[in-house]
């Protein structure tokens, strides 16, 4: 009787050292939860959670702790929660971060600060180039790549004269300078709007309407997409002039754009179709647990989460162990949703870009599907600038 | 019985702010020492905002401005000193005098034209100068432009105190702080701050007496833009990053807010005002994802209610306080 | 310069004014008769294109949508107006301003949940969705057509209502001379409801005449919100033909600001520098407007005569 009790008083002593042993990982998701833009923060934490169902809520045996924080849009405000994530609930990995502006405002507060830092979407030349990092990481893209693609594929096309349109914020201007690169015909109106005030495009429309592009191309994230999309069809000129899009139409847009959407060209890095394990299981039982197709933005926060533990996991759960799970996160040793792919010296994945293209699947719903592959295994321009090698 | 609470609370505040740093280094949370960090900087402002709405009656829908121009002469300054090597652009003492002179010089002339009108024309003037001067932000492509623009270094005192250690810059802000209110005191109790007073209440009759209102008025708003730049430098500093964001008209209505909750008119009022609006930001945040839901109701009965804001309440305990004593030295005799 | 063009835009800038317009004529009648500065005038707008995306959902017509939320925006401001802003009345501008930006917070709330924070849309009918062609070959956007001709209608009606009726009379003294109206022993707290109700409504208007164009979303109100003061203050407080006047001259130059500045910085500065800074001076254009209207005119265009 007494031995037994010794023996489970044992036992619960020998569980507790363990778990103490154990340290939670704790993980800062810096994101969009409120306003205009708010349901994009919302599909990324459905992503998160979702990735934390996949792995049994925990990395190897060691707990995690998520802290979602609402940067509301604002780079000052992402700052000030990204501060507060690592300084007071002292986070080991602060990601999410979907804008440049809101990331490049970010970075100090956290790069070299103690924690790995993680963008789930943001991808500025600065961090991919001159200011890369042995703490920092992506698991998107940086965000030239995507526009780049789309410049070949104008080329393919035979577009001699093309319109641009982007907001004028960091990541607008990388868009544009990405499809400057590789564009070989001639640009010839280019218009930057004030983001995320203007919503009205009318004057814009006119200049390209009396431009006469063979082409417009236009990169407008979230619900700004959606309103571009609208208001060039109720201008008539949907039917007249092709349009080409980048991150503007996603799996939020689509069921409220319906046939304004169907057929329209985008390029990306992946897709819902992409054929693979871990792409298809990600898609079917986020598809079961929301009701909706995951956006690209919710499958790069679902590889961010694989990422993290594949860095737990080999270190056993050590989290002081920094060089070892620096080691791991660049071998890029988990199944993302991408497929297999490799880092580059920057920390910037090394990837295919495809064309996608609008659909309408078996039961209705609208969603993109892959066309072609534009890329293969590509690096960003950036990555030359930067002068970490290992 | 002499002892006021009033007194009382504000002094415990007051004590409270200087203990920040120690109190979070003893439980091992520097992080509080950056929140109220930032409540010192926004007290600042909001104190320099109350000398011409609480005391002059000019509500200027603009004053974030001057935080735009201090953190921006911070931001820029900086700037060149990494990127071109300028060190005398880095100096701390140098980006103080040119805030404070950008700002002065920004006042008079915003000043001097919109204190032409009044009423509603004044609240909308200010508030097109503060747009103007967000959107010389916004275009600015060279330093940031609407991204803003993230600082590699602080402020350099030639050695004196290094800001890159949290609680020394949160000293600087608290001394700044001190020094904004005994300068508040001052003038609101001389002959200038008097006839200010005079003027909210009877512009005319003040007119009438000889006095050049126009001219008392530009100076307390010169004088106002000043300050608030400064608190511009300690918030860049206090940030590592400047953005159009802090001269958003929002910022301006947010010190308002602060300044109207915490009294106004009063010398303390802004500071308990700017420590309450961000305590309960914090607060209400931590709790719900809708926490605006209640604050917003909150604020509509603060206005129509608490008037006086919550130094209006310490007063009215004071009223009570000292009613009960009356009241026990009766039932005595 | 390219004509077409040039009057593309003009007609443009005609439509934005036109919705500022609907905007602005309520909020400066709520101003000139109540003295009350109402920044929730915004939400009024964010509730118009909540109503009508909902009753379109239900009708799955945007004609009926939008007749059934006209009298909806219109309860909601009189309902809005008996509880809260009614108190605010005899206070300083600096009150109002507080408790109205109090109530902006509550109102983005609570859409956000009762709608969700996604944001809704409104379909248009197949023969408003498309462009038309007008004159000289110029294609322009069917429903922004019927903005327009909604709004001219609309600013045609208030100037009856105005100048030929009873209300109107009282609407009118009330804007220059307001211990007169009350002295006269008009029901004047009926009147601030009824004035309000039809601010709402205005606004509830130009709302649900944006939402096609735009998204139905929270705080869709707020940066139009701060133009609409422009306008009036532009315009003359209280003034319904100094709104009309200046939503016009504002909607004008933000469009056409838009449309050519960027080339005609780029003939001065490079390119680069014209793309970023085009934006920013387009949208300072009108603040400096006003900066410059107010101080040669420190009551705006059309002040109201006897204050």
């Amino acid at each position: 009787m007494r031995l037994g009790i010794l023996g489970t008083l044992s036992l619960a002593l020998m569980l507790i050292s363990q778990v103490a042993l154990a340290e939670t990982v704790r993980i800062g998701f810096v994101t969009t939860l409120t306003g205009g833009a708010g349901a994009i923060g919302n599909d990324m934490r459905d992503a998160v959670e979702l990735a934390l169902d996949h792995l049994g809520r925990k990395m190897g045996d060691s707990d995690v702790k998520m802290f979602y924080e609402d940067d509301t849009f604002k780079p000052a405000v992402g700052k000030q929660k990204t501060e507060k994530l690592v300084k007071k609930d002292k986070v080991h990995f602060v990601t999410g971060y979907i804008w440049s502006h809101v990331l490049m405002a970010s970075r100090n507060s956290a790069v070299g600060k103690g924690p790995f830092m993680i963008t789930s979407n943001a991808g500025p030349g600065a961090v991919a180039g001159k200011l890369c990092h042995e703490d920092f990481f992506s698991t998107s893209w940086q965000n030239d790549q995507t526009t780049m693609a789309m410049g070949e594929v104008l080329n393919q096309l035979g577009i001699k004269n093309l319109y641009i349109m982007a907001p004028n914020y960091s990541a607008g201007k990388s868009m544009v300078i990405g499809v400057s690169r590789t564009f070989k015909g001639k640009i010839i109106g280019k218009d930057m709007t004030k983001f995320p005030a203007q919503l009205d495009f009318s004057a814009e429309l006119a200049k390209i309407r009396a431009a006469k592009p063979d082409a417009v191309f236009v990169f407008y994230p979230g619900k700004h997409g959606l309103q571009f999309f609208k208001q060039y069809s109720q201008a008539g000129l949907k039917d007249e002039i092709p349009l080409y899009s980048a991150f503007t139409v996603d799996s939020l847009s689509l069921p409220r754009l319906k046939d304004l959407a169907l057929g329209s060209l985008m390029t990306q890095f992946w897709a819902p179709d992409l054929d693979n394990a871990a792409n298809k299981r990600f898609v079917a039982d986020y598809r079961k647990k929301t009701g909706r197709y995951p956006t690209f933005y919710a499958a790069q926060s679902y590889d961010t989460i694989m990422l993290i533990n594949s860095a737990v996991t080999a270190v056993g759960g050590d989290l002081s162990n920094k060089d070892g799970m620096r080691n791991a996160m660049r071998k890029a040793n988990f199944p993302s949703i991408r497929g297999p792919f490799k880092y580059g010296n920057n920390h910037f994945p090394i990837q295919n870009f495809y064309l996608r293209k609008v659909v309408k699947d078996a039961e209705g719903n609208y969603t993109t599907s892959i066309v072609k592959t534009v890329y293969t295994n590509h690096q960003d321009p950036y990555a030359k600038d930067c002068k970490m090698s290992w | 019985m002499n002892l006021s609470p009033r007194i009382f609370i504000i002094t415990v505040l007051m004590i409270c702010l200087g203990a920040v740093p120690l109190i979070a280094d003893g439980i091992d949370e520097p992080f509080y020492t950056v929140l109220f960090s930032r409540m010192l900087i926004l007290s600042i402002g909001a104190v320099s905002l109350n000398l011409i709405l609480g005391f002059g009656g000019m509500v200027s829908f603009g004053h974030a401005v001057y935080l735009g121009i201090g953190s921006y002469v911070v931001g820029i300054g900086t700037f060149h000193a990494v990127e071109d090597g300028v060190d005398w652009m880095a100096n701390g003492f140098i980006h103080m005098a040119i805030a404070v002179a950008v700002s002065a010089l920004a006042g008079l002339i915003i000043g001097a034209i919109s204190l032409r009108t009044r009423g509603v024309y004044f609240i909308m003037i200010t508030l097109a100068f503060a747009q103007m001067f967000y959107f010389v932000a916004v275009g600015n492509e060279k330093y940031g432009g609407d991204d803003g623009l993230s600082l590699y270094m602080r402020s350099d005192f030639a050695g004196l105190i290094d800001l890159s250690i949290d609680n020394s810059l949160y000293y600087l802000n608290f001394a700044f702080l001190l020094l904004s209110l005994y300068l508040c005191h001052r003038l609101t109790n001389s002959r200038f701050g008097m006839t200010l007073r005079g003027t909210k209440s009877n512009e005319q009759r003040m007119e009438s007496i000889g006095f050049p209102v126009f001219r008392y008025r530009l100076v307390a708003f010169v004088i106002a833009g000043a300050i608030c730049g400064l608190a511009g430098v300690l918030s860049a500093n206090q940030t590592d990053f400047v953005s159009p964001a802090v001269m958003h008209w929002t910022r301006s209505g947010d010190l308002i807010i602060m300044v109207v909750l915490g009294g106004l008119g009063t010398l303390f009022g802004p500071v308990i005002g700017a420590v309450a609006f961000l305590l309960l930001e914090e607060f209400l945040s931590g709790i719900t994802e809708y926490w605006q839901l209640f604050f917003g109701p909150m604020l509509v009965l603060v206005v129509i209610f608490a008037r006086g804001g919550i130094d209006g309440m310490l007063v009215g305990l004071d009223r009570w306080w000292q009613n009960y004593f009356l009241k026990k030295k009766a039932e005595e005799n | 310069m390219n004509w077409i063009l040039l009057l593309e835009q003009t007609l443009n800038g005609f439509q934005f004014g036109i919705l500022l317009f609907l905007l602005a004529a309520g909020l400066t009648l709520i101003f000139g008769i109540m003295d009350l500065i109402n920044l929730a005038h915004g939400s009024l707008y964010m509730m118009g294109a909540y109503f009508a995306a909902t009753f379109t959902e239900w009708t799955d017509s945007f004609l009926l949508g939008a007749l059934l939320a006209l009298p909806a925006c219109m309860l909601f401001g009189v309902i809005l107006e008996r509880i809260a802003l009614k108190t605010l009345y005899t206070r300083s501008h600096l009150d109002q301003v507080l408790a109205t930006f109090g109530l902006i917070l509550f109102f983005n709330e609570f859409v956000r949940l009762i709608w969700g924070p996604i944001g809704l849309d409104i379909p248009l009918p197949e023969l408003l969705s498309g462009s038309v062609e007008l004159f000289f070959g110029i294609r322009y956007p069917a429903f922004r057509l019927v903005i327009i001709a909604v709004g001219i209608l609309v600013a045609f009606l208030l100037y009856l209502l105005v100048s030929k009726t009873r209300i109107g009379m009282l609407i009118r003294a009330g804007a220059s001379n307001r211990q007169m109206v009350s002295a006269l022993g008009v029901n004047i707290n009926l009147l601030y409801t009824i004035v309000f109700g039809l601010g709402a409504a205005l606004a509830g208007l130009a709302g649900m005449m944006a939402a096609p164009i735009m998204t139905v979303e929270i705080g869709m109100g707020e940066g139009i919100l701060i133009i609409t003061f422009v306008v009036i203050v532009i315009g003359g407080v209280g003034s319904i033909k100094g709104a009309f006047v200046a939503a016009l001259i504002v909607g004008f130059i933000d469009t056409v600001g838009r449309s050519f500045l960027p080339d005609i910085l780029g003939l001065f500065v490079s390119n680069d520098v014209a793309d970023t800074a085009a934006p920013a001076i387009s949208s300072m254009l009108i603040y400096i407007l006003m900066a410059l209207i107010l101080a040669i005119k420190p009551q705006g265009l059309f002040p109201p005569k006897g204050t």
